[in-house]
């Protein structure tokens, strides 16, 4: 039974109130680091945790928060990305319709160690209904003195706000974030210069994600040292895994950071095996941009131990036999699903999401989706595999934000781990129309 | 077309409701920098003009702001959640993106369509639905989904989509409102 730091009372009635979260011992963390704690031991504290970025990334958020420019004068910004819109990921959704409280308390504790005056919570206009929800929170919290002119009697004076985007996943991306925040269209930036020194109006900006900084009150609470004695290795803490797909128990999961993925797929603790009995053909273990990995592959690594739920282990064997732990958007896919089509799906996916600024990304992700179309729908032919390839090395690494790559990799990995499927496609245009490939993968292996 | 646009263009006003929201959104910003409220002042001010945003309701928005119109057109055709011609009051935004996809989204797209008897982007001729496919919702687990003004209506199934359509036609279905209120 994994410890639960962020949704431990998720399920109390009542919980989205202040009066009901506060007799939980809400707002704790921010008594405790306004009062009895500098800015810079909460920063420490953060660094001692070992948090790594929730949003996908996996960066370590204390560094990330030791980046920030500090120039006299000048104010400098905490935006909290809750653009959530990567495929398979629905675990900030979760956060904050639950515990819009506990997302506004990390976001007070995380601006008073890195001194910032006002911040934004830019969430996906889709959400419209958790944008009334957070604002209803936020109300309170002004209304509490948690929010305001010197909070709790201190110096500390902080604001925050709500401001929506309007259907743009690249607004997930920090730079078209801030663009977007600009009231522009989400168009990245070119880094340098990094938010942190030149962001929201040009100001020093810190960008992180709402699963982050709810992680922040647990590790004020009861320090670094303890969240960081969860989990293994350099994955410290918990994190929320959304599970779905052809699974029996979809949902988000807070689970340990370090357990095996075999247990969180056939776990009636987790995902509940697959569903109707059927075998497992593959996951996306990090949402859609992650390379995907057939069965064998995401319950053991290619040296034959078994893979955990960890940004380190998931990614053993790179991107040969490995994969990442992303966003945390876990997508099972069982013996009927065809990775073709899937593959295709996620390409039309992200050319339309392109913003259309780089050629590589523009371009290459309509071929792509073009090309997988054309396999898909029994047109192909068998050089289309290698140009697909061909084309995912283009995108790679040849745009300003790492939407390309996002567009290349689960093609790449597709054509890499189910090769045959692809050439099935081609060499039966009739029969793969009216049936799916299913497990022959398997079947040829043995 | 040139004396329509003008005419319309002198048109454009909004509600007092409207104007109030506005007003209390642009200081959430520091001064000058009232353009960050633009997103959420066009998702207003598309609700209040049924559902769509016409160039003279963009126009206005650019004299509110005191910006030029080209900077609220650029904004409003980059980002789906827009609509730049009229739409039926119910907008049937459908998700189509891979795991909904595996949960059937496609069956429910065809079912759709046959049932309103349009295609992808249509309305109906009572002007009552538009049919609209939408990439990831964030509903992943509770697919397939599709979401209708303010909400998200998730696990949908032919049986579920059917008593929908009669419950809009009814007038029981709540859109929701970008308002705080």
């Amino acid at each position: 039974m994994s410890r639960k730091l962020l949704l431990e009372h998720a399920e109390i009635p009542g919980i989205t109130t202040y009066e009901v979260y506060r007799r939980q011992g809400g707002y704790r963390a921010v008594e405790k680091a306004l009062k009895e704690m500098t800015p810079e031991s909460v920063l420490d504290e953060v660094k001692i945790s070992g948090l790594r970025g929730r949003g996908g990334a996996g960066f370590p958020t204390g560094m990330k928060w030791s980046f920030l420019a500090k120039p006299e004068g000048i104010p400098r910004y905490l935006l909290c990305n809750a653009d959530e819109s990567e495929p398979g990921t629905f675990k900030d959704r979760l956060l904050m319709e639950r515990l819009p409280h506990l997302l506004i308390e990390g976001m007070i504790a995380s601006a008073y160690a890195l001194g910032c005056r006002t911040a934004y919570i830019y969430i996906r206009g889709e959400y419209k209904w958790i944008v009334k929800t957070l604002e209803r929170a936020i109300a309170e919290a002004y209304a509490n003195g948690w929010l305001g002119e010197r909070i709790l009697g201190t110096d500390f004076s902080f604001d925050l706000h709500v401001t929506p985007g309007a259907g743009a996943y690249i607004c997930g991306e920090e730079t078209a974030l801030i663009e977007s925040l600009e009231g522009k269209r989400g168009n990245p930036r070119l880094k340098p210069p990094f938010p942190a020194v030149s962001g929201l109006w040009n100001s020093p900006t810190l960008v992180n994600n709402v699963e982050s900084l709810c992680a922040v009150v647990p590790i004020v609470n009861e320090g670094g040292e303890a969240f960081s004695a969860i989990g293994i290795g350099r994955s410290t803490g918990t994190k929320l895994i959304s599970a779905c797909g052809n699974i029996n128990k979809p949902g988000v999961y807070e689970i340990e950071l370090g357990l095996p993925v075999e247990e969180f797929i056939y776990s009636d603790e987790y995902c509940g095996g697959i569903k109707n009995g059927k075998q497992l053909k593959a996951v996306v273990p990090g949402g859609s941009s992650v390379p995907i990995l057939p069965a064998h592959l995401i319950l053991k690594t290619a040296a034959g131990e078994d893979r955990l739920m960890s940004y380190e282990s998931l990614a053993e064997g790179g991107f040969v036999s490995g994969s990442m732990l992303g966003s945390g958007g876990f997508i099972v896919y069982d013996e009927d699903q065809c990775i073709v089509r899937n593959t295709w799906n996620f390409s039309r996916f992200y050319h339309h999401e392109s913003c259309g600024q780089c050629s590589p990304c523009r371009e290459g992700t309509g071929w792509l989706e073009k090309v997988l179309h054309r396999l898909e729908h029994g047109h192909g032919r068998m050089h289309d595999i290698d140009l697909l390839v061909d084309i995912s090395k283009k995108i790679e690494g040849n745009t300003i934000c790492p939407l390309g790559d996002a567009a290349a990799w689960p093609v790449a990995s597709a054509v890499r781990h189910f090769r045959d499927e692809f050439e099935w496609h081609v060499r039966e245009p009739q029969l793969s129309q009216q049936r799916n490939f299913g497990l022959a993968r398997e079947a040829v292996a043995v | 077309m040139e004396a329509v646009s003008t005419k319309e263009k002198n048109q454009a006003s909004f509600s007092p409701e409207t104007m109030a929201e506005i007003q209390r959104l642009l200081p959430r910003f520091p001064e000058g920098r009232q353009k960050s409220a633009l997103l959420r002042i066009l998702h207003l001010v598309q609700e209040e003009n049924d559902g769509w945003l016409s160039t003279a309701v963009m126009d206005r928005v650019a004299e509110i702001l005191n910006i030029q119109p080209i900077e609220v057109y650029e904004v409003a055709t980059f980002y789906t959640m827009y609509n730049l011609k009229p739409v039926g009051k119910y907008l049937l935004e459908v998700c189509h993106t891979g795991p909904c996809a595996i949960e059937g989204a496609e069956r429910l797209l065809e079912y759709l369509k046959q049932k309103l008897a349009i295609g992808i982007g249509e309305t109906t001729t009572d002007g009552l639905f538009t049919l609209k496919t939408v990439e990831c919702m964030g509903a992943c687990g509770y697919a397939p989904m599709m979401q209708v003004g303010e909400f998200y209506h998730e696990h949908l199934t032919e049986a579920k989509i059917d008593r929908f359509l009669e419950d809009c036609r009814a007038g029981k279905v709540a859109l929701g409102t970008w308002k705080l209120g």
